[in-house]
């Protein structure tokens, strides 16, 4: 299904990795590791066709992304370093507007599902400008949820969770991954998922 | 393949963003309060000479509006940068064209259309008589939507930037220019007793070509600046 075929990436004189190759079918998952600073998010951006590589390219479905443009865009989820959440808006509204936004309106009763799931059903009200980091975390992880898609690009999707969300993020993607989705995610700590199938990337500095 | 409709999307954006703008109103009524204040300082620095104040009324209105302008146009993209909302935004399954145009539609509504309302009502302290009051709001109705898409592309580009709002102004106005021709020129006609008309029509056809290159342009500058 995904495909990368010769990635390279440059940032200014820095070549951060070269010939990096992938295939991912559904079901499989990837881990990225590698130290700060040695282009996991630089990866995952030209995964999901923010960014684009400095050589090489990437196929969905046998199809280069660029020539697919919005009809990728509803296919994959990027979890970034940043939540992509509102501070003048509640968890609801920044849920619904998110989920609206991304062209899959949600009802009240499933947007309070979702963020029951994530563990915010008791924070609803309340703007999202008071939520500690761990919360707005979650509420990205509801967003991902939400989104309904079937590649799964995650960016730190660990940083600044409790342990109870740790557990609760490694059931989300092992169920997506259950389910037939697709997932790459960057991480420093081990995801130790009991999937079959699943690669590891090291990038190095 | 899922079905998501790209025209709904394009409401929501809209709404979402008048909700933030009702929950910063301060920022939307500091900008309506520059344009009052400003037009206001002239006849009161100038006294009131009847002549010289309508003849320069249409100037004095419009340049104050496009400084209004110029200071809500760092938000129309920079806070939905800073937090993420942008990136995920380029990423939703909806064309980029729309997501700019109704980013400039909500800007517009929030930051452009106070300043139209409140223009006759400036106009009557330059002694502007019924019909030239109209014209002023007509060719500011006209030519307001030309400011934001405009202001769109260099608030696209100068995403992220140190003194971004210095670096807007300088690229901005500049290209403001023929809109505030034809629109002082519009409510000048007006004033003399002459057909406003033709201002009009130059300056909807100014809003028709920014409108069709306009978003495409935004487009591409969002899509550099979040690479």
């Amino acid at each position: 299904m995904l495909e990368a075929i010769n990635l390279g990436c440059v940032r200014g004189d820095r070549r951060l990795f070269t010939n990096l190759n992938l295939r991912l079918e559904p079901g499989g998952l990837v881990e990225v590791h590698g130290p700060n600073g040695s282009g996991k998010t630089s990866l995952l951006r030209i995964l999901c066709g923010l960014a684009a590589p400095a050589e090489g390219e990437v196929r969905w479905k046998e199809e280069k992304i660029r020539s697919l443009g919005e009809e990728y865009s509803s296919e994959i989820a990027y979890l970034a370093h940043q939540n992509g959440v509102k501070d003048e808006l509640s968890a609801v509204e920044n849920l619904r507007l998110s989920s609206a936004l991304n062209g899959r309106p949600l009802t009240k009763d499933e947007t309070q599902t979702f963020l029951d799931r994530v563990g915010l059903g008791n924070c609803d009200g309340l703007p999202a400008r008071v939520l500690s980091a761990g919360q707005r975390r979650r509420l990205a992880l509801a967003r991902l949820l939400a989104a309904d898609a079937s590649l799964w690009i995650l960016d730190e999707v660990m940083a600044s969770l409790d342990s109870a969300a740790v557990a609760l993020s490694r059931k989300f993607i092992s169920d997506h991954l259950n389910a037939g989705g697709l997932a790459i995610v960057a991480t420093h700590q081990e995801l130790e998922l009991p999937v079959s199938g699943s690669q590891r990337i090291d990038l190095r500095s | 393949m899922k079905t998501r409709s790209t025209t709904s999307m394009f409401w929501w954006l809209v709404w979402r963003d008048l909700i933030l703008a009702w929950r910063r109103r301060a920022d939307v009524l500091a900008t309506l309060f520059f344009f009052v204040i400003v037009v206001s300082l002239f006849p009161l620095g100038i006294g009131p000479e009847g002549r010289l104040l309508r003849t320069i009324a249409p100037g004095v209105v419009w340049v104050a509006a496009l400084l209004a302008s110029m200071l809500s146009l760092g938000r129309m993209f920079a806070s939905d940068y800073q937090d993420g909302t942008l990136e995920q935004m380029l990423l939703s399954p909806q064309s980029i064209y729309l997501l700019v145009i109704g980013k400039v539609v909500a800007h517009w509504l929030v930051s452009e259309l106070p300043l139209v309302a409140v223009a006759p009502l400036l106009g009557v302290q330059f002694g502007l008589a019924q019909n030239n009051l109209s014209t002023v709001a007509v060719s500011l109705l006209l030519g307001t939507p030309v400011l934001s898409i405009i202001g769109s592309v260099g608030a696209a580009l100068t995403l992220g930037l140190r003194a971004a709002n210095v670096l807007v102004a300088l690229l901005v106005l500049p290209l403001f220019i023929p809109a505030l021709i034809f629109g002082a020129g519009a409510v000048e006609a007006s004033i003399n007793g002459t057909t406003p008309r033709p201002w009009l029509l130059l300056l909807s056809a100014t809003l028709i070509v920014t409108l069709v290159f306009g978003p495409w342009a935004t487009g591409a500058a969002l899509k550099i600046s979040v690479e």
